[in-house]
This record gives C-alpha cells, structure tokens and sequence, in this order.
C-alpha cells in the first residue's frame, strides 16, 4: 500500500522536526508514500470559526488530489489536519447541501470526489499495518531506561476515536514500550495543550500547557511524547513564560517519530532534535538515570 | 336465530363512530363518515359519538339493537387491542351474538398518524365500508370454555417474587418458586437499610423469606432455572433446571461444619453476596440467613471437582448425614401452572462504561452496592467503612445518575438512585462522619417521606452540588489535592467550576435489565421496551399484564422501582393471577381454525407447521383434525393447506375479500 | 465599591429565533434536549476562564439571549479540544456550536476591540486566500500587528530562538495553483453556509 502523504502546513515551517524524523522513520520500515501534488491548507481549526464549508471545501481538494493520485488511504501527521479532514468527509457525507457546495467548488476547477479516501494517522498506521514486530526488529539502539509520558493530545481521539480508546489511547504507549523505554502513568494523555489560545489567549492557553508539563514532570517522566506540531510547539516553546508566571518547569517534548528515529540509529541532528527550544539530548537523560540507580 | 346460521337478506348494519374526545375527533371529521356510512347498503343506523366506550355510548348500541332490529355492528375507534372486548359486549347485551361486532380502528391507524384532515376523513371513509363489507359475512359464533390449572409459577426470588409467592400461598393456591442463585432475597437482601424510614433491610426481608421456606404450599426451587414454556393461558407446561450444587438439599441442614473443615483454611475467592469485598470457600453459603439454609460447592474452585485431587474434609465433616455429592448432576422437573409471574429483577450498571469516572482504575472509587455491604453490619467489614487500604474516609463523594440520563448508556432514569444515594449519604457520615457531597443533575425524591428525608439529609450537614461530575482523577494541581481524588464539575447553581479533593467516591450505579432478559422475554413470549425492560400490556390499565394471557409482570424487569412500588406491584401481579385462576376456567376466543374434512386430502402439511402442536392425524378418516383448545388462530395451517380445506372463524375467505373489496371499490 | 449593575433581563433583551438558529446546524438540534448538566463545563480545561460556562451558554442560545452570547469571552476560549461533545449526555455537539457562534460573532461585528482571536481567523482566511497554505509565523506578526502590536515585544524573545532553530522560515508557503483555491473559495462566497441551511441572520450586529 502507497500512502498520499499530506503535510500540512506546520510540518514545513515550526514543526518541522515532525517531518524530518518522521519520513526517515517510515522509510525505514519500507512504508511507501509520496506526497500529494500542490496540497494546500486543510482548513484547521482557525478557518473553521470563520465558515466550516470554506474549510470543508479546501480539505477536499486535497482530498480530490489524492483520489486524483490513484490513492485511497491518506497519511496526515498533524492531529489538526487528520481530524478536520475527516470532518470535512463526515459533513460531506450527512449533510446533501455541504456536499453539494463541495461539488460545485471542485467542479470549478475540474476536481471531483467519488470515493472516501481512509484518512490516517501516522500512529494508526505503524501500529496496525506496520506492526510492533517490524518496528522493533528495527530498533538497533533500546531507549532502555528512558522514562516516556504519552501524549496524544485531543483532536486524533475526539471527537472520533478512529484507531485508538477515546479515554485511555495505548497506540504510541506500545509503540514507545516497543522501542525499550518505560512508559510513565501519565492521567493526562489526551487533555488539552491548549491549541492556539496559547497565542492569543497566553494566560489560559499557557495554564493548559503549564498542567501537562507539571504533571508529567510529578510522574517522572524525561520527555514527553507528542504526536502534533501544536501539541509540541506547546509543551516545547513557553516554558519560560511559564516559568516566570507559575513556577519552574523544565521537561523536553519531542515527536514519537523523533524517539523511534534514536532508537532505529538516526543520528539527534538527522532527527531534528537541535530544533527543539527545551534541549533533550538522549545520553544525558541515560547517563543521569544509570547514575541514579 | 340458529347457531351459525342467519338469512342474508336481513342484514341490517349499525354503524357507530368515535370521536375518543380530540384523539380522533381533531383529525378525522367524525359526523361526515357518519354521514358517509349512512348511505351504505345494509346500514340502518351510523352515528358519531364522542366517546363509545362510555356507558352511554355502549347503551346506544345496545338500545339500537332492540329498537331497529340491528344484526351487525361496526364501531370504528381505537385499536381493538383496547376495546373489541367492550363493544364486543354491548353487542351482546343488545341480545346478538358479540361476533357479529366488528372494529375499524381510526385512531391508531388513522388520527394519531396522520395531520390531513380531509385525507384522515377519507381513510376512515374507506376502512369503515370495508368493514360494513366484512361484518356482512359474519356468523354466530360460541366461546368455549378451558379448564385451568390452579397452581402459579413465580420466576425470581427477589422481594418481588417472595411477596407474590407468599400472596398468592396465603390464598391456598399451590405456588412453584423459582431462583437461579442458591439463595433467593435478592438485591434486597444486600441493603442495609431501607429508606427514606432507615429500617434494616435483613428485619423486614428475612421473615418473609423464612416463612417461603416453610410455606406448605410452595415449593422453593433455588439454583434453578426455567428452561422451557409450553402450552397457554390456564394450562402452560414448565421445564425447570435444577443446577447441581453438589449438596442434597433434603438431606443439608446448614450445619456449616463442611464449610469449617474444607481444606481451605480460609475463604479465598470472591464473594459474590459481598460483592467481591469479601472472600468465601469452594463450599459456602451465601450469607448466614440464606434461604434455603442449604451449602452449595462452587466447581470452578473446588479441589476435589476441578482436580479431582483433595482430602475431600467436607465429606468427614457432614458424617452420616452423607449430604455431599459430588457426582450431582443437573435435573429437570416439569410441572404445570395456570398463570406465570415473572419476577426476574435488575443488574446494576456496570460502572466501567463510563471511564471517566475511575472505577477500576482507581481502588477508592466504589459502586453503591459495594457501599451498601461496607456499612452492612454483618458485610465484609462488619460495617466499618473504610479505604482499599484500611483508613477511614474524611471525605466522599456520592456521585448520582451514573448509567442512567445518559443517551450513551441508558436514557432514562433509574428512579431510585436519588433516595439510595441519600440513605448512603446518612449512613457513611453516621459511620465515619466524614464530609458527604452529593452530585446530582435533579433531586428526585418524590414519594411518601421521600421529600422529607432530603430535607433531614440537608439539616445533617450533607453537601449537595447540582452538576454531573465530569471526571474524578487522581493528579494534583493544588496542595491540598495532594494524595487525593479529585472531583472536577460545575457546580451549576453557583455557575462555577469546582474541584473537590475526596478520599472516596461513591458511584450511584442505574438499574439495568438482566443480562438475559432477551433469553427470558422469548422464553415466555414477552415484548421488551427500547431499554430491554419487560413490556406491560398498557402502562397505566394493565401495568402488571403482559401481551401474553397469563403471563404477569412483578418488580424491576418491568422497569426501575423502589421496594415499596415493587411489591405494590407485586401483590397486583399476585392478585391478577389469582382473578384468572380463581375464575376455574377460561373463555376461549373462537377465532380457532377448522377442517372442512371434505376437501382435506390427507396431505398431513400441516401438521408439522403448527407452532402449537394443535393439530394431528385421524388414521381412520385419513384427514387432519384441529384440537380448538389447542389452536391460537395464527393462520399458518389456513394459509398453508394446499387443497384450501382449512378456514379460520373471524378471518373465513368471504370476510377477507369483501373487506378487500370494500376497501377497492368506489 | 464598583458601581452597581442591575443584571435582570427583560423580554426586550431578547432576540428571538436567535436559538432556532443555532440549533438549523446540522447536528445541533440536540441544543433542545440539554438538561444543564453541567458535564461540558466540568470537563472543560478552559471552563475556569470563562464568564459563562458552557452550560450556561448553551442555556443562553436557547432562551435566544443573542446579545450575552455573542459578547460573551466564552466562543472564543474554546480551544476545540470536543471533550464536552464528547461527553454530553444529550449528545448535543458543543464545539460545533462554539464554532457556530465565533462564525456570527465575526460576521456581526460582535468582538472586543484589539481581540486577537477574530483577528487570528481572519487573517488566517486572508492568508490561505492568497497563498493556499499557512505559514505561521507571519500569520501570528500579522495577528499582533492587528490587534496588540506591543505584543511583539512580549513574544520577540520566543521568535528569535524559533529563528536559531530554523523554525522560522522567512519566506511564506505557496500553492503552486493559487488560482485554483480561489476559485474554489469563491464558489463559496455565493453560497454560504448559511443560506444553504435557510437561515436569514436577525437581529442587530454591531461593533462593540
């Protein structure tokens, strides 16, 4: 199976590391993809407060261009992407106007629909067609004794839960375990990040980011896991607005591609990892826990 | 006039329409079908009425009978479901036949779904000439009468069921009580106390239980199950199970000592009576007043039955008595009844399906019944309440409407959460004076003392918070969450969120239908509501029926209640079972299909296709042959005869064409 | 003492049909058969900082008070995380209302002066308009600069090790077929949302 490849738009600019760890990975494990031709924005969340059918119709056009591209199952790697583009489908579906005005957009410049293209997550995906067996077979440097809090934050298990348990998602917990690292019990797996008040809203939104790096510092975890360019730019980018409001708080937050690319042998810099602003360096947190115990 | 006989050309027709107040009145334009049917061959009188089941309403049709020399009736109104009987009889106190009476139902085909005035009118139009073609064709008709068996079979040994037994045996009649759990008491028997009056649930439930026991006209049958129904109204056929409990049950006398001298020093499986708070043996009794006072052994963790290796100290312990054995097997009985109350009770919800709320996950969060044995005084704890680990609660949380209001579990509401959540609310502050808060979406409390009791739990000093918990966690965010559940919801009076750090949390589980109901509605030919609940036949006129003669609702597989309305309705249950087997007899409908023997070729078709045995082979005559008492007139055998020889009283091929005719032409 | 504020609502205060509305989106129609709860404002992580609660809003569309509901911080605080759809015993889809809601509180002009999140939307429209995609750096300088262009001194600190980091790339992301995602956009402007499901916008938007 050949996936369309939808990046999203953040993949190419703040998160960026989602990319650079996640291709190598999946290339790795010998998952072909190839991403569509001349996407464009998914209509997220923002757009969707100023016209859901705007939103609607620009995610069917790259929904359009991927059954153009002879495809039928879509990865999309940001949770924002991946849930609106499956919201766009289900409007699509039960709503006749929203279709209708679907078609006409798409007719205007000679795209159509005529089937559902499965759009995934790159987490559904390793897990259920690639498999933990490959992956593990894969696995050349354990991440033995590294102490992982799961992230999965909200829109890949709401408001659809898809692939995973909508209350207690395991998906990335065995991914993780599967590369050798402990999975810490983290309560707050798919509470909100905070999304984009963080900017806007800096008090609320920050509270929200400050609750889940305090918690997963409480339960000792060296790095949090993310599987969203927001949910990491998150946990990763305030945490000295934080500090200076709440109280100190310092945990790394990478990508579940970037812990799996250390774990398959990529190198911290083909992994994007000097891009993250809380630094995590792998044989630091090792060494320090090899000391501790 | 001759039985079955009437001459034709007398036919004379009288029509009567209702209005049934609004119901159909407010769409279908009464006086103009009146008006419509009065033109109709045959018909001598057509009137509207604005209500025809009332006693006015039946007089007119009787006083018309007499008066114009009326042969047929026709009254079109509500489904005959409800009323065929009613003017099936002032057909008859106007002196013909009731079977030359026949309905057109207008309000549940015709008004209650449609909104068209004019087409509702002529619908109705329709199916009333279509009747006037039908009843034509009608003919004398006798009822016969059954004998029936005076004796009752009452599935389910809950206070639903033992109140019905004993009812029903204080009457004299003969009554088979039948559980499935070895001890019958039900969920009643788990309380502590009983509100909104506080009396111990064992005082009041124990007596009655004793006295099934030793009821000379019960027959208590514990750790059975009914296996199969057979027959019909006044004369059904029942198959019981009896499971092996590897005990002799004349010969245990609940000495106990097997249970002292089992191998296991101590109880070590979970106790099912308890809840799984405590631990039993292999062999056991339920709890010290089980009834009847007899031990079972459990196979799944008996050594001796699983392994077949074990000292088997049981065995010495009983001596002589010999009331062990091992090698039991399942049995059966078959015995016959005229009427059936099925009994069967509830399940609580399970409270995994919302994991939000931790149960299962977090040790501390327990369900009410849980509770409910943790303050019983004779439960695992002896009526301390206490955490998994020992210490004693300072604050809990009694959240409400847990499975119940909630279109993803279950939509209604399960009626007796709010007053056991505030009898749990009394009894832990009693026993742990802890800091009680409920969480509530509405106070229910309606019912004799029930406001009262709300008001009592208000002046102890219990909180109450209107909102429903959005989740309990065990992550801090304050210090004083620290090492804490924590309640997060709204508390919607005050229009703000709340978190409330607690050491126990109380789930008010909802009631849910058994998770066999399915199983036991067939098995008695029962309907299930939407929620899975037993159907009663109308939910006001006949709470207690079902849609099948003879078959009698008690308790809460009908629907949630508390134990007074349980056994309220369960004395109703005993008392209309007791009206029809009391009667001696009953009158058959003679809607029963016959053979006209000249035609049947002996093809013997029919015989395998009767669901109801009812029809056999004479060898002498080489024909079939119905038994009436037998026949339910389903049809089967009438549609099925390929010579056409077997026709069906009330639905002969004459009164269905011309019915179909009257409703084609024109 | 703050200057007292009578806060009792006349029938005057009303706009009705406002809730008939709300409830024509497809799904929320359920908006009739909440039994307030409270479950989505428990289970909300921004809740805390609302001046309704989400209960309360929903409350507020069905008594068809227009006026509190589109004034109200609540729309905006909603971070569409859906726990409370999720969770609604009614089954009522609230983040599809909140987004409803921020949609008419913007094309009525109801949102406070210099508040960033209309702005965000906006601009975020603007961009995917003549671009296709988002670049979000520059849409957030754009959004600062339309509403609170102090900000940006608040948030430089972040914008330089976004910088170093090569998060911040300097140049904006394009669809090669520009054209294309016009047209389909303006396909829409003639048929909106709103006129598809037939519903005429009533009462009176202004500024605030």
């Amino acid at each position: 199976m050949k996936y369309a490849y939808y990046p999203g738009c953040s993949i190419k600019g703040t998160g960026r590391a989602y990319e650079e760890s996640l291709l190598p990975v999946l290339k790795a494990l010998d998952v072909e993809f190839e991403e569509i031709d001349d996407w464009n924005c998914c209509g997220a969340t923002a757009y969707m407060a100023v016209d859901e059918i705007k939103s609607c119709v620009l995610a069917s056009r790259n929904l359009a261009l991927a059954e153009k591209g002879g495809y039928s199952e879509m990865m999309a790697p940001c949770s924002a992407c991946y849930l609106v583009l499956n919201k766009a489908q289900r409007y699509i579906e039960t709503s006749g106007p929203v279709a209708d005005t679907v078609k006409k957009a798409l007719g205007a410049i000679n795209l159509k629909i005529t089937k559902k293209i499965k759009v995934r997550h790159p987490l559904d995906i390793l897990l259920n067609d690639v498999g933990l067996d490959r992956i593990k077979q894969k696995v050349k440097r354990p991440l033995t004794g590294l102490k992982v809090a799961t992230y999965y934050g909200c829109q890949i298990v709401r408001p659809y839960s898809t692939f995973d348990d909508q209350y207690n998602p395991t998906s990335m917990d065995k991914l993780i375990k599967a590369l050798g690292a402990t999975v810490v019990n983290f309560p707050l797996k798919t509470r909100c990040c905070g999304g984009s008040l963080t900017g806007t809203l800096p008090e609320p939104g920050l509270l929200c980011a400050y609750i889940l790096l305090k918690e997963a510092m409480k339960r000792g975890a060296d790095v949090i896991s993310t599987a969203c360019s927001l949910c990491q730019f998150n946990l990763d980018g305030y945490q000295d607005k934080i500090a200076k409001k709440w109280e100190p708080v310092q945990v790394p937050a990478l990508y579940f591609t970037q812990l799996m690319g250390l774990a398959f042998g990529f190198s911290e810099e083909e992994m994007g990892l000097h891009r993250c602003i809380v630094p995590f360096s792998l044989e630091n947190v090792l060494n320090k826990e090899a000391v501790a115990s | 006039m001759g039985s079955g006989k009437m001459k034709e050309k007398e036919v004379r027709v009288g029509f009567y329409v209702c209005h049934c107040g609004h119901n159909i009145g407010s769409v279908v334009d009464c006086r103009a079908v009146a008006e419509y049917v009065s033109k109709l061959p045959g018909v001598v009188v057509s009137r509207d009425y604005k209500y025809m089941c009332s006693d006015p309403g039946q007089e007119l049709i009787a006083s018309d009978i007499k008066e114009h020399r009326l042969n047929r009736i026709v009254v079109a109104s509500c489904s005959p479901l409800l009323h065929e009987h009613t003017f099936r009889n002032a057909t008859e106190k106007g002196g013909l036949n009731p079977y030359l009476c026949t309905m057109v139902n207008i309000r549940e085909h015709n008004s209650w779904v449609h909104t068209d005035r004019a087409a509702a009118t002529q619908k109705a139009k329709e199916l009333a000439r279509a009747a006037v073609h039908r009843v034509v064709h009608h003919r004398e008709l006798e009822t016969k009468k059954v004998p029936i068996t005076p004796a009752v079979m009452v599935v389910g040994g809950g206070i639903a069921g033992i109140h019905a037994a004993l009812t029903l045996a204080n009457a004299g009649k003969k009554v088979y009580l039948v559980e499935r759990e070895p001890t019958i008491g039900g969920h009643m028997a788990k309380f502590d106390k009983t509100f909104p009056t506080l009396d111990c649930a064992a005082c009041i439930l124990t007596p009655k239980m004793s006295e099934v026991a030793s009821h000379p006209n019960i027959t208590l049958w514990t750790y059975s199950e009914v296996e199969n129904v057979d027959g019909y109204v006044g004369n059904y056929t029942v198959t019981v199970k009896h499971k092996p409990r590897y005990i002799i049950e004349e010969l245990c006398v609940g000495c106990g000592e097997c249970i002292n001298k089992c191998v296991y020093k101590d109880g070590r499986f979970p106790d099912e009576f308890n809840e799984g708070l405590g631990k039993r043996k292999p062999i056991y009794l339920p709890f010290p007043q089980a009834t009847p006072q007899v031990v079972l052994i459990d196979p799944e963790t008996c050594l001796k039955l699983k392994t077949g290796k074990c000292k088997q100290t049981c065995l010495e312990a009983c001596q002589d008595r010999k009331a062990i054995d091992f090698n039991q097997k399942e049995r059966f009985s078959e015995v016959q009844v005229g009427a059936i109350i099925v009994a069967t009770g509830f399940k609580t919800f399970d409270a995994r399906r919302i994991p939000q709320y931790g149960y299962g996950k977090y040790p501390n969060v327990f369900t009410a019944l849980e509770v409910e044995r943790m303050v019983n005084a004779s439960g695992p704890t002896g009526g301390h309440v206490v955490l998994r680990d020992g210490r004693e609660p300072r604050s809990i949380a009694i959240i409400h409407c847990v499975g119940s209001r909630d279109k993803k579990t279950n939509r209604y509401c399960s009626r007796v959460c709010c007053m056991y959540s505030l009898k749990l609310a009394h009894l832990l502050k009693e026993h742990t004076g802890a800091e009680v808060y409920n969480f509530y979406i509405d106070m229910r409390t309606p019912g004799k003392a029930y406001e009262e009791f709300y008001d009592k739990l208000l002046n102890e000093g219990v909180h109450f918070i209107r909102g429903r918990v959005g989740e309990v966690t065990d992550w801090a965010f304050t210090p004083e969450e620290e090492g804490h559940l924590v309640i997060r919801v709204e508390d919607t009076l005050a229009g703000f969120v709340r978190r409330i750090p607690v050491d126990m949390v109380v789930l008010s589980t909802g009631l849910e239908p058994q998770h066999d109901a399915d199983e036991i509605r067939r098995k008695f030919n029962m309907s299930c509501g939407s929620e899975g609940f037993f159907l009663e036949r109308h939910p006001k006129l006949a709470p207690v029926n079902t849609f099948t003669d003879g078959i009698f609702l008690a308790g809460c597989c009908q629907g949630p209640k508390d134990i007074p309305d349980t056994v309220a309705q369960a004395g109703a249950a005993a008392s209309e079972a007791l009206a029809l087997i009391d009667k001696g007899f009953i009158e058959q409908e003679p809607n029963t299909a016959f053979i006209r023997e000249e035609e049947c070729c002996g093809c013997k078709s029919c015989i395998s296709l009767c669901p109801y045995s009812a029809i056999s082979f004479d060898e002498q005559k080489k024909k079939a042959k119905i038994n009436e008492a037998l026949c339910k007139g389903c049809g089967t055998c009438v549609a099925s005869c390929p010579s056409g020889s077997i026709a069906q009283n009330l639905f002969e091929d004459e009164e269905i064409f011309s019915e179909i005719e009257g409703i084609l032409c024109e | 003492m703050q200057e007292l504020v009578r806060t009792i609502k006349y029938e005057a205060d009303r706009v009705p049909g406002f809730g008939k509305e709300i409830m024509q989106v497809p799904g929320c129609e359920n908006l009739q058969s909440c039994i307030q709860c409270g479950t989505c404002s428990g289970m909300c992580p921004l809740s805390i900082y609302m001046d309704y609660t989400p209960r309360q809003i929903i409350e507020l569309v069905r008594s068809d008070f227009k006026n509190e509901v589109l004034k109200s911080y609540t729309i905006w605080l909603c971070a569409s995380c859906y726990v409370c759809t999720v969770e609604c015993p009614r089954e009522v889809p609230i983040t599809d209302i909140m987004y409803e809601l921020k949609q008419r509180a913007i094309y009525e002009g109801y949102y406070p002066k210099r508040f960033q999140i209309p702005v965000l939307a906006n601009q975020f429209f603007k961009m995917v308009y003549k671009h296709g995609r988002v670049t979000e750096n520059f849409l957030v300088t754009e959004m600062l600069l339309k509403s609170n262009w102090k900000d940006i001194f608040r948030s430089w600190k972040l914008g330089l090790k976004l910088l170093a980091r090569g998060r911040f790339p300097l140049k904006t992301e394009n669809v090669e077929k520009k054209e294309e995602v016009r047209k389909m956009l303006d396909v829409v402007d003639r048929v909106s949302i709103d006129t598809l499901a037939g519903i005429s916008h009533t009462g009176n938007g202004k500024k605030h």
